[in-house]
């Protein structure tokens, strides 16, 4: 069984090649992957990620559910609209997903976590909400679209009514705003500037209408996948699942050691693995020879082996790139190796970022 | 459903071969598969002056989505390469059967091209497929 989103037809009318991404059929490009690519960095590209799972959380214990939940501090979000990136984690310390919150007040918040982990997401969070006064709620009947590029937010403007414009007005990076019938936020997964739009889905058809109007390309999972691994963001099930630590995924920084009594799920595993040192890390990897890493290729190091997480051609920077897991001791600027199609190629250790704002940041 | 121009003659692996009557083919890979492949980010070729047999993996395609063999379709020398992939590998997917051609080849047999495909027997193996 296939899931359409709301703006499916949108897709089949521009042409758009579909492939099954974990039940819904979805747009992987609209032509060239690399075009698209480029439009997101120079210009506007927007995304149907209506297939992404909206949950919203409220009630009393709203909050201290969430600093049970996840392993970054709710508690730092004092601001109405800001947003937190965090991970929610199985008693054994492994990622079950990867998130964002964002707060309104101590009783009312909204997660979007990824659709391929809906399902057990869902069941996770209804079985630790025991003893918790909250409500969990999916919110299906969104759509949502994504729309990133130097140029996004001037043109999403010209589709806005001024209490709209003056809503997002100057709006910071990483907050949200309900903005008449729009939810609008500063996020995204392209390291562009950009919105998060959650639109109503008898609306978002004519959304996306508006935006192609305005110019805005249309770009698919292709294009969406190789901006957030130049942004150096993680991809849930390549770069993390249940049987990886954050600490060894590059989530550490999500993590809020302090307060020390919080008892977040997974904590004492998470403060063991610290405390020992012996978890291996995600590291950036380049390769400025021909050739494209990929996912699961072997990488050898002094130190030991380690694998390749996510690896593609970067459109940017000409040259392939990669997320690998390695053994701790690997330090950036090492020179490494990684078997390729039955040869060993030399590639450099980076931290894992490649490109941001249009630019390479190494 | 792709071009498969009528004058050429064709692989199951999805090369096509143009006879250009002195001798020697050109060689390229269809519109066909590169549709499957999406776009090319490099193309690595055989030297000039190799010796290539049928079947052959003699060059790499290589796509945003996978690296993929190419296969000689065809024996002889190879007496040329398409250059121009070294820096455009996007004609592979611009223009399949024309500037984006991979090699050419002195055949050693000029009967091996009645072992290949005509365009209805191509159609035919990626109905199939």
């Amino acid at each position: 069984m296939s899931n359409k989103t709301v703006l499916h037809a949108k897709h089949i009318e521009a042409g758009a090649k579909m492939v099954d991404f974990y039940g819904w059929e979805m747009p992987i490009n609209y032509g060239s992957q690399i075009e698209e690519h480029h439009a997101v960095r120079t210009d506007a590209g927007m995304f149907d990620v209506s297939h992404m799972t909206i949950v919203d959380i409220k009630g009393n214990d709203a909050k201290a559910y969430l600093r049970r939940l996840v392993i970054n501090d709710v508690a730092k979000l004092t601001v109405a609209g800001k947003a937190l990136y965090t991970g929610m984690l199985n008693h054994d310390g492994g990622v079950i997903d990867d998130l964002i919150i964002y707060f309104f007040t101590d009783t009312d918040y909204r997660l979007v976590v990824n659709s391929a982990t809906r399902v057990k997401d869902l069941a996770w969070m209804n079985e630790q909400a025991n003893g918790f006064d909250i409500t969990i709620t999916e919110r299906p009947e969104f759509g949502m679209i994504a729309v990133q590029g130097p140029q996004a937010k001037a043109k999403v403007a010209t589709l806005l009514n001024a209490e709209q414009i003056q809503a997002v007005d100057g709006m910071k990076p990483f907050f949200g705003v309900q903005a008449g019938d729009l939810f609008i936020a500063t996020t995204g997964y392209t390291g562009e500037n950009g919105y998060e739009i959650v639109v109503p889905q008898d609306q978002a058809a004519d959304l996306w209408q508006q935006l192609l109007d305005a110019d805005v390309k249309p770009c698919g999972l292709g294009a969406r996948d190789t901006l957030r691994l130049e942004a150096g963001m993680n991809l849930y099930g390549l770069d993390m699942d249940e049987t990886v630590s954050p600490i060894a995924a590059n989530m550490a920084w999500t993590i809020s050691w302090e307060p020390e009594d919080r008892d977040f799920i997974g904590r004492k595993v998470l403060t063991q693995q610290k405390a020992a040192g012996d978890q291996p890390k995600l590291v950036g990897l380049i390769l400025e020879e021909k050739g494209v890493l990929r996912s699961h290729q072997k990488v050898i190091t002094p130190f030991g082996e380690g694998e390749i997480t996510s690896g593609t051609f970067s459109p940017t920077l000409g040259h392939s790139i990669a997320m690998a897991r390695v053994p701790r001791s690997v330090k950036f600027g090492d020179t490494v190796e990684v078997e390729m199609r039955k040869k060993l190629v030399k590639v450099l250790v980076i931290k894992p970022s490649f490109v941001r704002n249009g630019k390479k940041v190494f | 459903m792709s071009n498969i121009p009528s004058e050429l003659k064709y692989a199951t692996s999805h090369e096509w071969v143009r006879n250009e009557g002195d001798g020697t083919v050109t060689i390229g890979i269809t519109e066909h598969a590169q549709g499957l492949l999406g776009d090319m980010v490099f193309v690595e070729l055989p030297d000039v002056g190799d010796q290539i047999s049928t079947g052959d993996d003699v060059a790499v395609a290589e796509s945003v989505k996978a690296a993929s063999d190419i296969y000689a379709p065809i024996s002889g020398e190879v007496v040329a390469v398409n250059e121009d992939l070294e820096d455009s590998p996007e004609l592979l997917n611009s223009d399949a059967f024309g500037d984006g051609w991979l090699f050419k080849v002195k055949l050693d047999d000029a009967g091996e091209l009645e072992n290949l495909l005509d365009a209805e027997g191509y159609a035919n193996s990626i109905d199939e497929d």
